[in-house]
């Protein structure tokens, strides 16, 4: 088993390392095939491990690769723990990155820096699986920090338009201080511990004492703020758009993004120590999901909305998480991927037919140009919206479900976000496939074109997936579930189960609030010229939550810096330093004029001190 | 006859005065190295009273090293004066500040 | 060969190297030429030491290579040499510098004169680190001044005067202080023990002293140290000096000499006098920590790409700073590495920054956009170098701050914390930077700039791969370091717990 599991990262690493030495003389279809041919070996290898962890005696195994830093108590191995939880991610993970690799081989074709994109890609899922599948704190930082880098440079990926590079930098400055919280949370555990093994923590987690516990669940939840973009560092997000459409499909909405959730899932033990730190990540989530939706409904760019929405869903997540529905932020997580992904590389197609235009008010009508296309993005749709069956209903209803029972406030507010979910996508769809055409000026008179097999194969078995996606975790399949075989894992659940009737109830009201968004959608959304007033500029922009980071922190801390460069710097540290010499000078300046030259000044001045001399000695011996 | 120390003192305190107020009001050069001298010479005659007195002859010997060190002194004195009385016409040393910082 | 002639050879090597470069005058680029080879022999040497003293492992003490000659008894000096963990990687990164620094500034090979002060920098600094006493630490730390005040005053920039004149005031005037803590050390140890006057460091480390004692011999330890590394508020000499330097000069000063400082910080400051520790932690501590702020948010204004790494070097010190002053092995053994990873990672920096500045005879931020364009290669390169300054796992910079971050953690919490907001520093920084001068369209000069050529990657590939392994692999370094940071701390510690 362990030299198995070793391969699912090892095949990613191969491909980035190959095509980084010898890539130079490979093609372009050389390139992509290893690119591809090396994710798509390590989603077979997952399935492989997958079946040998249901088989096997035990769920928890560990893989030792080898000794990487060992001072005094500090021991971490670069070592995998392979487990329910571990082996899902992998799964998920390499199975929708060998989907984007195969788009890409089209989508990025004739791209100057087609090579350098491979790299990149392949580098990520390396990261990402070291994160999913390391079995300690440290290693996982590994991996946590080399999403982020690659995201950075996907991001910045046409590093020449100043926009690309600047959302790039703010990406990484944002998960930075995001990783921030995730080292204060290794120092916590490590201090208190004595170990980042995970299972080492897990053992020792119910010795933490309530406050330690809830700095560090605090700690991580600022950790996972910056990977997931949760509010307050979720503004990266939109800006990283910035990057290749299968980028912002695979990295900023299927897999990086999730990571934060991953984590917080992953030290259920250690917030199960802790309610009010629980209560603080149910409350972000919530919130975030909700504030991400409001922006959603009025962005022009497609990738925008569809960017807020993945802020919005991810929202859900760590709701779920707060509320101790692990199983359920994990089965939201991939049916997610399976839908925002499908979104992501269906707006790529329409991007790509449209000749690289993001804005919706210049698409419309699309249904007919794009025939495969068309279908499939309506079954990405429906899902996001939680329309039964597909896959977005479950997932969402799920955790719905739990929220209710533990927060009937937090609750109304998932409500009110699943309608809004509902009202944005549905806007999407008639802006983009529905409606008059548009696009006239940005075709120049031509039709747009479906594309290539490549790109829509991708599409069509994501298209499946979200449909039927649901299935993984239906509420009356109690054990041979997503849930029942996560479940162990977490070794503490909150969340009880919902009597059926209850479950029910609550199912009819989610589907309500999709029709209901999706009714007025439709009927704001019919005529685009009459609709412009249910755009709202503070939402469009952001709520204006980054002039306000920008009045509150960025200027005053530049202004700072400047000030200590301009003042601090010369005058007081320096000037400290000069001052002394100009004192010495000063003082020498008032004692020449002492030194008259006359030989009487001397004369007087030595019988005064001899004088002085004298009576202080008669006034001491008398 | 036994003349008491205190006036060899007070003689020594006068020629010391003297030779101060000389020193300190005289412009030439050459009377103000000859006060030096009778301040010198009060403080030799100073040693001498307290080594009679105290019965120890190391007081005398100590005026021996003075007058070398005063002989000493006024050959280089003089020579300078000389030199300055060369170069300016005057040994006035209100003339002389050159060593003003 | 009797294991205490490799320094011996250490120390030698350079110092003919320098007079057959001076000899060799007449011919050019002959110099340049015995300079290198001189330079490759040192490293070979360097490394030799170090892989025997893996054998020496299982010997009690962790002191190598160790011997003691007293030259003059009356004034107590003698020559007294040895290695443990810590001047081991010191020794490596002194011949690693100096062969870099030659290579990378080919276009001085018609200088006899500098690559013969370079050669004899070597030797000076190399003595520094090896020496066992602190008497002859003391004249070669005092040494190092003459060649790198002769290298910045007549290689350097438009400012070169001023800036030499600044290094040698600052530097000299805090020495004042480490010569009067020794000397007054020394005496002390003489009153109390009898028998001739020593600085051996053995000797001296037993000597008692009063709370009150301790504290000013450190305070005066630190002023010397500090100015060297340098520490907050002692480093403003430095922006200027590296900037007005001539690349090698600005190598070898962030890369070497500024190891001195922490280096001093550590085995003589910290390891002699572990009674002051109670009462400086906190204040030294804070100072580093400001360090790591300050720097951060100056290297953000900056105009220009050396001073950047000037400051950039006043934060990495700060992290030094603070691991050297934890008192946790952790900690400890991550300051040492930070020491070495530093040296590396700036020659890096500088190296690229060179390459750039003899293109374009400029160093300023706003003259640059769009290099990655024209320019992928550095841009790659440089990307690597700045990574691992940010601290990226799996890159050689992240071993050693975390290290420093997770043990100074243990030992002071808060301060660990608020250093902890460097990474973010860190990052804004040298992005920022990167953003600036990389990213972009190239246009006019900028869009022609050639790109490395292969002699400059080949310079460049050791500083590579000494970042990347030093990071993935870093246990053969961590097993030599450790014994000798432990021996250390198990002699403060006892003293550090009475208050």
């Amino acid at each position: 088993m362990g030299h198995v599991a070793t391969l699912i990262v090892l095949f990613p690493l191969l491909g980035f390392l190959l095509v980084l030495l010898n890539g130079r003389n490979m093609s372009e279809r050389q390139i992509g095939a290893i690119g591809t041919g090396a994710v798509t070996a390590s989603f077979v290898v997952s399935v492989i491990c997958f079946f040998l962890l249901l088989h096997h005696s035990s769920r928890e195994v560990t893989v030792h690769l080898f000794g990487w830093l060992n001072v005094g108590t500090l021991h971490v191995p670069a070592a995998l723990l392979v487990d329910p939880l571990s082996i899902t991610m992998s799964l998920f993970v390499t199975g929708i990155s060998a989907l984007i690799h195969l788009y890409s081989m089209a989508y990025m074709h004739g791209e100057k820096d087609y090579r350098k994109f491979f790299i990149y890609m392949n580098l990520f899922v390396f990261s990402m699986l070291v994160l999913v599948l390391a079995n300690n704190l440290v290693f996982t930082f590994v991996g946590w920090e080399g999403v982020g880098l690659c995201s950075y440079w996907l991001i910045s990926y046409y590093f020449d338009r100043d926009s690309a590079a600047s959302a790039g930098q703010k990406a990484f400055i944002y998960n930075r201080i995001g990783d921030f919280g995730l080292l204060i949370a290794m120092f916590l555990l490590f201090s208190r511990t004595g170990t980042l093994t995970y299972l080492g923590i897990f053992a020792r987690a119910g010795t933490l004492s309530p406050t330690i516990a809830t700095l560090t669940v605090l700690a991580l939840l600022l950790g996972a703020t910056g990977k997931s973009a949760q509010i307050p560092l979720f503004n990266w997000l939109p800006d990283a758009m910035e990057g290749p459409t299968p980028v912002s499909a695979l990295i900023h909405a299927a897999t990086m993004v999730t990571a934060g959730v991953y984590l917080l899932v992953r030290m259920s033990p250690v917030l199960a120590m802790s309610s009010s730190g629980r209560m603080s990540i149910a409350v972000i989530g919530g919130v975030t999901a909700f504030v991400a939706a409001t922006v959603a409904t009025s962005q022009k760019d497609i990738k925008k909305v569809l960017a807020f929405s993945t802020v919005s869903q991810i929202g859900y997540m760590v709701l779920a998480v707060g509320v101790g529905a692990y199983s359920a932020a994990i089965f939201l997580m991939i049916s997610h991927a399976f839908f925002k992904a499908l979104l992501f590389l269906g707006s790529g197609s329409i991007i790509h037919a449209l000749n690289g235009e993001q804005n919706m008010r210049l698409m419309g009508g699309l249904q007919k140009f794009l025939p495969l296309t068309f279908p499939t993005f309506l079954v990405g749709w429906l899902a996001i919206s939680g329309i039964p069956p597909f896959a977005g209903f479950w997932s969402k209803g799920d955790v719905l479900t739990n929220v209710f029972e533990h927060n009937k406030l937090l609750w109304a507010l998932g409500l009110l976000t699943a309608i809004l979910t509902a009202y944005y996508m549905t806007r999407l769809f008639v802006l983009t496939f529905r409606g008059n055409e548009r696009f006239g000026e940005v075709m120049n008179g031509h039709d747009p074109h479906e594309s290539p097999w490549v790109m829509t194969t991708p599409l069509i078995i994501l298209a499946i997936l979200s449909a039927v996606g649901g299935v993984m975790d239906l509420p009356w399949l109690h054990h041979d579930s997503l849930a029942g075989f996560l479940e162990p894992t977490f070794g503490y659940v909150v969340a009880g189960h919902a009597s059926t009737a209850a479950q029910f109830g609550l199912a009819l009201v989610d589907t309500a609030a999709a029709v209901i968004g999706l009714l007025a959608a439709f009927s704001i959304w019919r005529s685009i010229s009459s609709s412009s007033r249910y755009e709202s500029s503070f939402l469009e922009n952001v709520w204006h939550w980054d002039d306000f980071y920008d009045a509150t922190i960025g200027r005053p801390l530049t202004r700072g810096a400047q000030f200590a460069d301009d003042v601090i710097e010369p005058k007081v540290i320096d000037g400290a330093v000069s001052g002394v010499a100009v004192g010495l000078r000063r003082s020498g300046e008032g004692l020449r004029k002492v030194q008259s030259g006359f030989v009487r000044h001397y004369a007087l001045a030595t019988l005064l001190g001899v004088a002085v001399i004298v009576v202080y000695l008669v006034a001491r011996v008398g | 006859m036994n003349v008491p120390a205190a006036w060899y003192l007070v003689l020594a305190a006068i020629l010391f005065g003297i030779g101060a107020f000389g020193l300190l009001t005289r412009r030439s050069a050459l009377i103000m190295l000859m006060c030096l001298e009778l301040m010198l010479n009060a403080a030799n005659l100073t040693f001498v009273t307290f080594s009679r007195t105290l019965s120890d002859i190391s007081g005398q010997a100590i005026v021996f090293f003075v007058m070398v060190v005063a002989a000493a002194e006024v050959t280089v004195g003089l020579g300078i004066v000389v030199a300055i009385f060369r170069r300016r016409s005057s040994t006035s040393v209100d003339d002389l500040s050159e060593l003003k910082g | 060969m009797h294991s205490s002639l490799w320094l011996a050879a250490l120390l030698a090597v350079p110092l003919v190297g320098a007079l057959v470069a001076l000899l060799s005058t007449k011919t050019e680029g002959r110099s340049y030429l015995a300079a290198v080879v001189t330079a490759s022999v040192e490293m070979a040497l360097s490394l030799v030491v170090a892989l025997l003293y893996n054998n020496h492992l299982a010997k009690a003490s962790t002191y190598d290579f160790y011997s003691r000659h007293v030259l003059a008894a009356p004034f107590g000096l003698a020559y007294d040499v040895g290695v443990d963990g810590i001047s081991l990687l010191m020794v490596v990164l002194t011949s690693l510098v100096v062969l870099l620094a030659l290579l990378g500034s080919r276009e001085r090979r018609h200088e006899p004169a500098f690559v013969g002060w370079l050669l004899l920098l070597t030797t000076f600094t190399m003595g520094s680190f090896v020496s066992h006493d602190l008497l002859e630490f003391f004249i070669f730390f005092e040494l190092t001044l003459i060649p790198s005040y002769f290298i910045i005053g007549q290689w350097g920039g438009a400012e070169r005067a001023r800036a030499a004149l600044k290094f040698f005031i600052y530097t000299f005037g805090g020495s004042a202080f480490l010569f009067v803590g020794i000397m007054y050390l020394g005496f002390l140890h003489q009153h109390e023990a009898g028998g001739p006057l020593t600085f051996a460091y053995g000797a001296l480390s037993t000597t008692t002293m009063t709370h009150g004692t301790a504290v000013w011999i450190f305070i005066a330890f630190a002023i010397a140290f500090g100015v060297k590394a340098p520490i907050w508020p002692l480093h403003t000499w430095s922006p200027l000096a590296y900037a007005e330097a001539p690349i090698a000069g600005t190598i070898e000063l962030s890369a070497i000499l500024a190891k001195l400082g922490t280096y001093g910080l550590l085995r003589f400051a910290v390891g002699l006098l572990p009674l002051a520790l109670a009462d400086v932690r906190p204040v030294v501590l804070t100072l580093g920590v400001i360090g790591i702020l300050y720097g951060s948010a100056l290297a953000c204004v900056t105009p220009d790409l050396k001073r950047l790494v000037a400051y950039s070097s006043v934060a990495q010190m700060g992290f030094i700073v603070v691991g050297v002053m934890s008192g946790s092995t952790i900690a400890t053994v991550g300051a040492v590495l930070l020491m070495f990873n530093h040296g590396v990672i700036t020659i890096g920096f500088f190296l690229i920054i060179g390459f750039i500045e003899q293109r374009r005879g400029s160093i300023l931020v706003r003259d640059f956009t769009g290099l990655q364009g024209p320019a992928p290669v550095m841009a790659a390169l440089f990307t690597v170098v700045m990574l691992a300054s940010i601290g990226l796992p799996g890159l050689s910079g992240f071993v050693s701050e975390y290290f420093i971050l997770i043990g100074t953690f243990a030992t002071h919490a808060w301060w660990s914390v608020v250093a902890s907001t460097g990474v973010v520093g860190a990052a804004l920084y040298l992005l920022w930077a990167y953003q600036r001068v990389f990213h972009g369209r190239a246009e006019g000069a900028n869009a022609q700039l050639p790109d490395a050529t292969t002699r400059e990657r080949w310079v460049l590939v050791p500083v590579v791969v000494l970042i990347i392994v030093l990071g993935v692999f870093p246990q053969p370094v961590l097993d030599r370091v450790t014994p000798s940071v432990q021996e250390l701390i198990q002699h403060i510690a006892p003293a550090g717990l009475n208050k």
